[in-house]
């Protein structure tokens, strides 16, 4: 019970927190599921990344689901799924009630001006957690290899190629390059 | 009843087809709400997304709220954001049940070795497209954001209310200028 508990109230926080969508709330689920709960190491926060890349539907419920599931079953995937919807659901309809009123209201936009770089600063230490992380295990550069997929990724994703289509290119190139 | 049932199946769609999040999928939710169901008019949809950004919570999820709500008010959001959550929930427990067994086998941990780099990558590459038009000073500071969230572990939870703090003070000053 004490661990749902836990479940519902760190996914409720994410979902509150969770400015700026996808990858700024990387960071955020990492810092409360690897470095404060740890539910899971960096290497399974590594996969689920690349998981919820793969599978259609956001980020945040993707990674709600799956570690919902790991920490406590399918109540806790349910709970944990709930909790991260719970705030974009109440707090999107008071927004779009008082929609027109607030819009151009000035301290919502200095507030959202404000935390626009926060936001990118979010996004830039999802993925510093993920090339350079604490702890040994979970390590996503192992070799030469892969910073070499790196670089094409980032070359071929700036050019506007399908990610999925990257994601599976790369799981190819691992199995020839790792399982062979 | 079959209003309701029609924007859920519509938000059941978007959520099955919408692959890689965020910004990926607003030209099809674009499509079905603005194109095929007239549900919001051109203009509406861009202060949609100005909105939807600007909440916390996943883009498609604050998309399905707001479109939701306007049409059948409660009834209507509960629906829209039943219709998203439901593929990627059904889906990624699937995955849960089967994917701890499968983990083990060293081809697909092989495949995971390849894919955690491209992942890292696909991170990475709309930094750039974001930090264009801000001030130096502005990209200075989410560098320091970065460094304090990854070297320190500090919660961003802090750093975001810090920052529409310091928002809040600086438009009371300036009188509504911001950039």
């Amino acid at each position: 019970m004490g661990t749902l508990v836990t479940l519902f109230t760190t996914y409720l926080k994410i979902g509150f927190f969770g400015f700026g969508g996808g990858y700024a709330m990387l960071s955020l689920i990492h810092s409360e599921v690897v470095v404060r709960n740890g539910w899971l190491t960096n290497g399974e926060f590594a996969d689920i990344v690349a998981i919820s890349q793969m599978t259609p539907g956001p980020i945040a419920i993707n990674s709600a689901t799956y570690i919902g599931y790991e920490v406590a079953g399918v109540v806790g995937s349910v709970v944990a799924t709930v909790a991260v919807c719970l705030p974009a659901l109440t707090l999107m309809m008071l927004i779009t009630h008082y929609f027109l009123r607030l819009q151009n209201n000035r301290f919502v936009k200095g507030a959202v001006a404000g935390m626009r770089p926060v936001v990118v600063g979010m996004i830039a230490s999802a993925a510093l957690l993920l090339i350079f992380p604490h702890a040994e295990d979970g390590r996503s550069f192992i070799d030469g290899w892969s910073w070499a997929i790196f670089g094409i990724t980032l070359i071929a994703s700036a050019r506007k190629i399908n990610p999925i289509l990257l994601i599976l290119c790369s799981g190819v190139a691992g199995v020839l390059i790792y399982g062979l | 009843m079959l209003r309701l049932w029609e924007i859920f199946w519509t938000f059941l769609k978007i959520g099955a087809f919408t692959f890689g999040g965020g910004y990926a999928m607003i030209p099809l939710i674009q499509h079905e709400v603005v194109a095929r169901h007239k549900w919001l008019s051109e203009r509406e949809f861009i202060d949609l997304l100005t909105i939807a950004q600007a909440a916390p919570g996943p883009i498609s999820l604050n998309t399905a709220v707001f479109v939701g709500y306007k049409q059948l008010r409660y009834l209507g959001a509960l629906s829209a954001i039943l219709g998203v959550v439901i593929p990627s929930f059904t889906i990624i427990l699937l995955v849960a049940l089967f994917f701890t067994e499968m983990r083990h086998n060293s081809i697909v941990d092989a495949a995971f070795r390849g894919m955690r780099p491209a992942v890292v990558a696909l991170i990475v590459a709309p930094i750039v497209g974001l930090t264009k038009g801000m001030h130096w000073w502005l990209i200075a500071l989410s560098a320091v954001v970065a460094v304090v969230v990854w070297h320190f572990g500090f919660s961003p939870i802090w750093l975001l209310i810090g920052g529409a703090v310091a928002g809040i003070l600086w438009a009371t000053k300036q009188g509504g200028k911001v950039v």
